[in-house]
């Protein structure tokens, strides 16, 4: 049995004590985010397994497969970290400060002899660190998960099928159109159209902030699937300066209703689906004619 | 070998394909279509895709062809029905089937069918019935 496993294991509590100590004493320690005794148990399971996997004389290769389980722990404590939304530094100092407490402890072992006492750090050193590196993969890892859900979450929720009038659905669109979202929002206003029975779609995209010509030519080939669907697509909400780029970048959309304003566009759809809205002398309301 | 029923309604020929279209099947389609328009003198074609899930570039050209067929002996062609799924597949295709008529449902396609022959052809309006008025 090799120098550190047998540290780890003879030293199993005053280890945590310290490590414990080190981690409590970091101001940065989000007890709002995890308790004490959850921190407690997972350090303990930690070091058990640390010493566990060391036992074999392996304290350089953590693909091994004694490291499995270590490996596994630190990757369950920082995807988890990760997602209660702990910084890479407070995730990354979980494991350097387990250097911090084991080398205290190997400082006070070894104290008469140096030679010793500096190549244990050197082999401590290593290991941990290439662990801390495991904890600082997962954590990316954990992150770009969530932060693909949003992604997904925000596409899902920015494309919403609003049906405004009996056969007429509003489609306002809201943030750059890319060819993901532009699928998207295809398929839910054609979904939406078969639901719904409706025969005019609004697309508004007063939300756009610009229109190149890749965003043009998705607009123009959603104008033609609901075409192909057998319903009407009107596109409002054209800003002076979009309807500048579109004639610059000369993309035609003479075969395209356009209307400045969703009003405007309602309005069309009003006079193409014969519907009249008009106001009523002394009364508050709108009365339908039809 | 297996056939799409064409049937007559009035001015009308309607097509239902209740089956998924391979190319054999929808070029016999579109002979039996032209035949039949030039046989009964329809004035309108409907064809009903609904049933349809899968569309391929030819079908596509098919359709595209039997519209302009049909309007060079004096017919509309509506194609109604179509899912969002095949839809898009069209439009991913490039193929947008300029100069067909389309609506959401048979009964939407046959107003549509019925409005466009009352507006081409005046004097008929009467013969037509009370269809062709919208208020």
């Amino acid at each position: 049995m090799n120098t550190i496993a047998q540290i780890l294991q003879s030293n199993r509590k005053k280890i945590l004590e310290n490590w414990m100590q080190n981690q409590l004493a970091d101001t940065s320690l989000r007890d709002d985010l995890i308790s004490n005794e959850e921190l407690r148990r997972q350090s303990d399971e930690l070091i058990n397994g640390l010493s566990r996997a060391t036992a074999g004389g392996n304290v350089d290769n953590i693909y091994a497969p004694e490291y499995e389980q270590v490996v596994e722990i630190l990757s369950d404590i920082s995807i988890t970290r990760a997602r209660q939304g702990f910084s890479p530094r407070e995730t990354g100092m979980y494991v350097l400060s387990l250097k911090q407490a084991v080398t205290t402890v190997l400082e006070e072992k070894y104290n008469e002899q140096p030679e010793v006492l500096y190549k244990e750090l050197l082999t401590v050193n290593n290991l941990l660190d290439k662990l801390s590196m495991v904890t600082f993969d997962t954590y990316i890892k954990g992150r770009e998960e969530v932060i693909l859900r949003q992604t997904d979450e925000i596409n899902e929720i920015s494309t919403p099928v609003i049906r405004v009038w009996e056969g007429i659905l509003a489609l306002p669109i809201i943030g750059t159109l890319d060819s993901a979202r532009t699928q998207i929002v295809m398929e839910n206003l054609l979904q939406e159209i078969v639901n719904t029975g409706s025969s005019i779609a609004i697309l508004d995209i007063s939300g756009v902030p610009a229109v190149d010509s890749l965003v043009a030519q998705h607009l123009i080939k959603t104008v033609s699937a609901t075409r192909l669907m057998g319903a009407e697509c009107i596109i409002s909400g054209i800003r002076a300066e979009i309807a500048q780029t579109i004639v610059h970048l000369g993309i035609d959309l003479s075969n395209i209703k356009t209307k400045a304003s969703l009003a405007s566009a309602l309005q069309l759809a009003f006079s193409m689906r014969s519907v009249e809205v008009r106001k009523i002398s002394k009364n508050t309301g709108f009365q339908l004619g039809r | 070998m297996d056939r799409i029923p064409i049937l007559k309604m009035g001015p009308f020929l309607l097509v239902t394909i209740q089956v998924d279209l391979y190319d054999r099947l929808a070029l016999t389609l579109e002979n039996d279509l032209i035949s039949m328009v030039s046989k009964t003198g329809a004035r309108g074609v409907l064809i009903d895709i609904s049933a349809v899930s899968i569309v391929d570039s030819f079908m596509g050209r098919i359709l595209g062809n039997i519209a302009s067929m049909s309007r060079i002996m004096d017919a509309e062609t509506v194609v109604v029905g179509m899912q969002p799924a095949v839809a898009i597949t069209l439009v991913e295709l490039g193929l947008t089937l300029q100069g067909v008529y389309t609506a959401l449902d048979v009964e939407k396609g046959m107003e549509l069918l019925q409005d466009k022959i009352g507006i081409f052809e005046d004097p008929e309006q009467d013969k037509e019935g009370p269809d062709d008025s919208d208020d």
